[in-house]
């Protein structure tokens, strides 16, 4: 039994204009220890589902159905006070923007110590030692005094540790990191994933990585979930993703990106058209309108299963390995996907 | 410095012999800080841009790299004359441009024309498309009535939109089509020189390739001038003729792409380039990463002499003492740097940058 297991989860958002899938029947589970990179453009249904997870969506517009076991118990079926001890201490969260999950009228040693006593009967110089110990163990230099700092005082970069701090002030069993480096540069964002990588080593945490950017996974992660438009493209290890992907979707992904790693290429690329409306996605496959390969068969949604033999290696695409192996190659060793000239 | 090839910048703009579309020099924007309720005093300056000397040749993509806070989107907006500069002169063929206000920059601003990053916030939400493309047009008075709708209608169609699209209002677009009426609108007037900063930073990645293929199309369609803004250091080689490195209001790198990639001399560049996460996970493994100590100095206090040295694995005691200067170390390759990588660390560019590697093709 795994850590984190999701079965076919859904969630639906009824607006006055229809049903949003936003997640369309996602499945997948973590261990501890392992890293679990989500990556999809905007709108695919990402954060939602880690949301869900944390049972933040619930809302009376919202159905959602599936299983999130947790241990083997189903976090769906949990009270509101149950869901207040996962939250935090079971399963943390940090954010993409470290700036707007932080409250900027108080000191982040007061928010520090407030999610300590939340969670723990302990006094309160015990909750502010374990605060200072916090930030130290994330790298920010002299701690005890940085607690009565405001948010403001502190660089992104800095934030952001401070974010990671408090999500772990608990040691919780899994960290739910949703676009944690995107609204920082390069050198930080740097310094972030290392941050991430050596405490998961340390505390034994599974860590979920939400991502738009397959360099920070290929840097991170275990194991990948691709997903588009709100169901979960294709899945498999780190190398299977970035070695021999099966989904169309996931060449588009890989050949559009700028590499730097490769010699500068002529034209990148592009997948033609835009993401679907998720109030009315395309019958069957979803991303069959932008998909150059499309065939009768795609009218049907293929199911996520393994199709080339290897176990973990699932994907939802209709056409036969051996033709995806021709179609994909692009240039070299880079793979990506072929667009017809318009 | 010992370098014989060497040669000071101090009068000589680290250009070609022939003198480029845009001539930047010794471009500075400070900020003041003010302080005091009833008397205004001034008690320090954010130094954004301190002292940019560049030029761009007609035709060409320069790149402009740095962390946010490095002074880059300024650089832009004074060139521009959006925001005046506190010195410096910025030259478009031959013409200046610092001290232009309103009515004289007119006909300028014809020639040059800037795209943002945000495409939700830089179009106007209560106008349609068809009045957005078209008010520089108008306010040129380049076009009007049924000539005016046929020449919006033909830009949208260069960059990717239809005539179907005329009379929506830009919340009903997507960001990456918001974009592209961005362009469209940036294109309107015919300019030489279009500044782009960061414009596909918001958008997805499939998204992000059409973009700039879109870009590249358009470049070569209307021979354009760009300057490129991004932090993403695998989209600006991709686009760029030249790279300019930015750290905290100057230029400490400027050279060739291909050069600036895979021969960089200054530190800075190298932990930029070695911190950048690779879509390859062997790649990534095999590779030594540089990760930086410490954020971004505040640019209102910036370190003395070279302002990289808190952060430079490789800094010494002259660091902190003398500045360096901009010095070319051939082939149109100028880096500020006491300890230029090349000379004295080549085996940290060959540990930290993952080989190129080769078509097969």
């Amino acid at each position: 039994m795994s850590l984190l297991e999701i079965q076919d989860l859904k969630v639906h958002f009824h607006t006055d204009d229809g049903v949003v899938r936003a997640v369309d029947g996602a499945s997948f589970a973590v261990d501890e220890g392992q890293t679990l990179g989500i990556v999809g453009e905007s709108g695919c249904g990402k954060s939602v589902a880690n949301m869900t997870i944390l049972g933040l969506t619930q809302s009376p517009v919202t159905s959602i159905s599936g299983r999130i076991l947790l241990d083997g118990r189903d976090l769906l079926e949990a009270s509101p006070d149950e869901m207040q001890v996962v939250r935090g201490q079971e399963i943390a969260m940090i954010f993409q923007d470290p700036l707007t999950s932080l409250h900027p009228f108080y000191k982040i040693g007061s928010q520090l110590t407030e999610a300590i006593l939340v969670h723990k009967d302990v006094p309160k110089q015990e909750a502010r030692d374990r605060a200072i110990e916090l930030l130290g163990l994330v790298g920010i230099p002299d701690a005890a005094s940085r607690m009565g700092d405001y948010p403001h005082e502190f660089s992104g970069g800095m934030r952001q540790r401070v974010m990671i701090a408090m999500a772990l002030v608990n040691d919780p069993k899994i960290l739910i990191a949703d676009e944690p480096t995107t609204a920082l540069d390069v050198t930080i964002q740097a310094q972030i994933l290392r941050l991430i990588q050596s405490l998961q080593e340390r505390l034994g945490m599974a860590v979920i990585l939400i991502t738009h950017d397959l360099g920070v996974v290929a840097d991170v992660a275990n194991y990948i979930n691709v997903m588009y438009a709100g169901r979960i493209v294709e899945a498999g290890t780190l190398d299977e993703i970035f070695y021999d992907p099966q989904h169309p979707y996931t060449w588009g992904l890989l050949g559009s990106l700028a590499r730097p790693d490769r010699p500068r290429a002529e034209r990148l690329s592009q997948v033609r058209g835009q993401p679907p409306s998720l109030l009315a996605p395309p019958q069957g496959c979803h991303f069959r309108p932008r998909c150059p390969h499309e065939f009768d068969r795609c009218k049907e949604t293929p199911a996520l299963e393994s199709r080339t033999g290897t176990p973990g290696h699932l994907d939802r695409c209709w056409l036969p390995p051996e033709k995806k192996r021709t179609l994909r190659v692009v240039k070299g060793d880079q793979i990506g996907l072929e667009v017809p000239a318009a | 410095m010992t370098a014989a090839a060497a040669t000071a910048t101090t009068d000589g703009a680290p250009a070609g012999a022939r003198a480029g579309l845009l001539e930047i020099r010794d471009l500075v924007k400070h900020f003041p800080i003010k302080s005091g309720v009833v008397i205004d005093r001034q008690v320090g300056a954010v130094q954004a841009v301190d002292g940019v000397t560049l030029s761009v040749k007609e035709g060409e993509t320069l790149g402009l790299v740095g962390e946010s806070g490095c002074g880059k989107s300024t650089l832009c907006r004074t060139v521009l004359q959006l925001i005046p500069p506190t010195s410096g002169s910025v030259q478009f063929e031959g013409k200046e441009l610092v001290g232009l206000r309103g009515r004289g920059l007119r006909p300028l601003r014809r020639e040059m024309q800037m795209i943002f990053q945000d495409p939700y916030a830089s179009l106007n939400p209560r106008q349609r498309v068809g009045q957005i493309v078209g008010t520089p047009l108008r306010i040129h008075g380049l076009a009007s009535g049924d000539s005016l709708k046929r020449q919006v209608n033909e830009l949208l169609e260069r960059v990717g939109l239809g005539p179907e699209h005329y009379n929506r209002f830009p919340h009903e677009f997507s960001g990456g089509q918001r974009q592209r009426i961005g362009i469209a609108r940036a294109l309107a007037l015919r300019p030489k020189l279009i500044i782009a900063d960061e414009p596909v930073s918001a958008l997805d990645v499939s998204i992000q390739a059409q973009i700039i293929n879109l870009l590249e199309d358009l470049q070569d369609e209307f021979k354009l001038t760009y300057i490129f803004v991004a932090h993403d250091l695998g989209v600006i080689r991709h686009v760029s003729d030249r790279i300019a490195v930015m750290y905290l209001g100057k230029i400490v790198e400027l050279g060739p792409a291909e050069e600036v990639y895979s021969k960089p001399i200054h530190p800075y560049t190298l932990s930029l380039l070695s911190a950048l996460p690779i879509p390859d996970p062997k790649a990534n493994a095999e590779r030594e990463q540089i990760v930086l100590e410490g954020d971004l100095p505040s640019p209102a206090n910036p370190p003395a002499a070279c302002r990289f040295h808190t952060r430079c694995p490789y800094a010494t005691e002259i660091c902190s003492r003398e500045e360096p200067a901009l010095v070319n170390y051939g082939n149109d390759h100028w880096a500020a740097c006491h300890h230029p990588l090349h000379r004295e660390h080549p085996e940290a560019v060959a540990e930290a940058l993952p080989e190129l590697k080769q078509e097969s093709a």
